[in-house]
């Protein structure tokens, strides 16, 4: 049988500077031709050329596959291994620099939910509109759109406009439109990580029966392993843009887990003289003092900053301060527990923190480096260093959760409970 | 297997297969035109009574002061009646330019997460100016009964006509502006300023009679020729002029096919650069 998706040869370059989103104004780019005119010629030769490499970067490389009909496949990678770009080549947003896709149905995307809602207009009208929005004819969405209503549970709001509804209700309206989509081919970016937990095991169930019952094929993108090991079959292993493994997702996971590329676990920073203190280096280790940037939710790992002190500092201590990708900060830790702040000689240090197992939920985080003297100054301030924490389903939180546990945090509370008694009054006292 | 095949290849040009494309996502266009009606005139307290006002006290300011205090002559009709139609297509094609042109823009997230023809877009902006227009041709057609103007019986031909001039005009015009916006946002700013140039030099306010051997300039612009063609055959100004009708129709398809192709060449990288 032919494949569902033919991916021949894909690559897609970007150009950095539009990778930055900012947009430019024409008046930039005539004063830089006036300015510099000679510069400007030979810049737009050298593209013209197609010599010009400085500004280029490839977000997708040479990868081909083939993925067929019923398959659920699981594509995993670290940011920006470029899972979102092929998903979003797929899905005919953007065209590939290279190469060719075949595909044998009807694409769906859900690579946002709630695209295209409208806070001014009614739930009524958003169902409708995303419906439209998603590829969904109006005869399809007058016929589902009962289930949509009861799947999301909104059938008192429905004609209250969604900018007064809670996140959570917003969140589920949307992806229930989206669950209801009748595509041969479903593309899903990581749009699960919001919503509550009840209401993700909801939608998790939804697309197992959409694959398994209805024979659809899926391509999932996801952080979150134990959710890939549950959906799965196979999975593609992006790294740096290429395909670094397609296989049994089990197989993959498991390399994925275990063969942390190191890149991000040390990160140097060069010298400069004409700070009183810089932090040279910042290293994160796992348990057994390996360089990984890649930690198992069930190990304590370290994290080593190297700095050096060019002139004597009174009263500095070094602190790591710990982001969800949201920017919220989680946590702030001095390096000294006893919170005495001490003077450095002028030399080099290091300095290494321990992170206990089961602090940090599975997922992405972020955090800086600093060396300061508290409230007063930062001698040096290294931000957006990045690990991600791994569901190695050891937390024993899965269980309860199945590999999809809430919260950005893993600690395991101590919970004491005592029998009171075994007899209840009426009146509900004791 | 009635399986559809799509193949993503780094360069598409036009095919007949992209309007048939267009065909299967009407349904959109009919919901991204409803959508944009139905929240224009939320959170107003006067609400669709917007869609009156606008044109009607345009025109009592228009008639005040270019009317009454500049004389500005009108073709010897009475000056409301006259500025009245002119500003009726003239808003149409000026409000339908300003949206198709932002349409990329404000559409941004969407287009970003979603694959559906571009050409969606723009066009659902001038329906919904469309919606505008028909209110305030009702305008019209009151304050010709209050003058007690006849149309001539060519204005079934013509009206139509010119309204298809009008939206080919701006159709074409805003694709190209739509295609520069989305890279260069300079588009935004310089449009407003843009459209009010344009309205001195259409015989809006004043009729193309003004510029005496000179108007055959002013023909220039595709807007001229649908405004007086519209002023003839419904008020009877002038005899109406086929020939000018003839050239600005070809003169804006030419126009919107230029707007279509360049809009289509770029279309695929919007998500990459909006």
């Amino acid at each position: 049988m032919e494949p569902i998706i033919e991916v021949k040869n894909i690559g897609k370059k970007y150009n950095i500077n539009h990778q930055q989103g900012r947009y430019v104004s024409l008046r930039d780019v005539v004063t830089d031709v006036f300015k510099n005119p000679f510069r400007f010629l030979k810049a737009k030769a050298k593209s013209v050329a197609g010599i010009n490499t400085k500004e280029e970067y490839w977000a997708l490389k040479g990868l081909d596959f083939n993925i067929h009909k019923g398959e659920v496949i699981g594509i995993i990678g670290r940011n920006g291994a470029g899972k979102s770009t092929l998903l979003k080549i797929i899905s005919q947003i953007t065209p590939p620099t290279t190469g060719e896709i075949k595909i044998r149905g009807r694409v769906g995307s859900l690579l946002e939910v709630g695209t295209g809602f409208h806070p001014e207009l009614t739930g009524r009208e958003n169902i409708m509109l995303n419906g439209a929005i998603l590829g969904m004819t109006y005869k399809e969405i007058a016929k589902k759109f009962d289930q949509i209503v009861e799947f999301a549970g909104i059938e008192k709001f429905l004609d209250t406009p969604v900018k007064y509804y809670s996140s959570g209700m917003y969140v589920r309206l949307a992806f229930s439109v989206a669950a209801h989509m009748e595509p041969d081919i479903l593309i899903i970016d990581e749009v699960l990580a919001v919503g509550d937990t009840e209401f993700q095991k909801k939608c998790l169930g939804k697309m197992d029966e959409i694959s398994k019952a209805q024979g659809r094929t899926i391509l999932f993108v996801s952080h979150n392993m134990g959710v890939i090991q549950n959906l799965c079959q196979k999975t593609i292993l992006l790294e740096k843009g290429e395909i670094k493994m397609f296989d049994d997702t089990d197989k993959v996971i498991h390399h994925y887990l275990n063969n942390g590329e190191h890149s991000n676990a040390v990160t140097d920073f060069n010298v400069d003289k004409t700070k009183d203190a810089q932090i040279s280096r910042v290293t994160i280790l796992n348990k057994d003092g390996i360089p990984s940037a890649r930690i198992p939710v069930s190990e304590k790992f370290f994290i080593k900053t190297d700095f050096t002190i060019f002139k004597p500092l009174s009263k500095t201590m070094a602190s790591l301060m710990f982001y969800d990708q949201g920017e919220v900060l989680l946590l702030a830790s001095p390096s000294d527990s006893s919170m005495e702040i001490g003077d450095y000689e002028i030399g080099n240090y290091s300095i290494t923190a321990e992170i206990p197992a089961f602090l940090f939920n599975t997922g992405q985080f972020f955090f800086d480096s600093i060396i300061h003297k508290p409230m007063i100054i930062s001698f040096d301030h290294r931000r957006n260093l990045g690990f991600e924490i791994m569901d190695n389903n050891l937390n024993p939180r899965s269980v309860i959760f199945g590999g999809n546990s809430p919260g950005r945090m893993a600690m395991v509370l101590n919970f004491k409970i005592i029998k009171l008694s075994s007899d209840i009054k009426p009146n509900g006292k004791i | 297997m009635s399986t559809k095949v799509t193949i993503i290849r780094p360069k598409k040009l036009f095919h007949l297969r992209d309007l048939k494309e267009l065909w299967q996502y009407r349904e959109l266009l009919y919901f991204f035109t409803w959508r944009d009606l139905k929240v224009r005139y939320k959170q107003t307290m006067i609400g669709v009574a917007w869609a009156i006002f606008q044109p009607l006290i345009t025109m009592v300011v228009f008639t005040v002061f270019f009317g009454n205090l500049a004389k500005v002559p009108s073709d010897n009709i009475p000056y409301p009646i006259f500025v009245f139609t002119g500003l009726l297509f003239w808003q149409f094609f000026s409000t339908a330019l300003s949206e198709t042109s932002n349409c990329l823009v404000t559409n941004q997230a969407i287009i970003t997460k979603v694959y559906f023809p571009r050409l969606i877009l723009p066009l659902s902006s001038v329906l919904t100016k469309l919606v505008d227009f028909l209110i305030a041709a009702a305008i019209l057609a009151i304050m010709m009964i209050f003058y007690g103007f006849v149309p001539q019986l060519s204005s079934i031909v013509v009206v139509p006509l010119v309204l298809i001039i009008s939206f080919m005009a701006s159709v074409g015009l805003g694709l190209i502006l739509a295609a520069i916006n989305v890279k260069y946002r300079d588009v935004r700013y310089a449009l407003p300023f843009f459209i009010q140039m344009l309205l001195f030099i259409t015989p809006v306010i004043y009729p193309a009679s003004i510029a005496g051997k000179y108007s055959w300039l002013l023909a220039l612009n595709p807007m001229t020729g649908a405004i007086q063609s519209a002023r003839a055959s419904l008020l009877g100004t002038t005899p109406v002029n086929w020939a000018l009708i003839g050239i600005s129709f070809v003169a804006c398809l030419i126009l919107m096919f230029v707007g279509i192709y360049i809009f289509k060449k770029v279309e695929r990288y919007f998500a990459d650069i909006v």
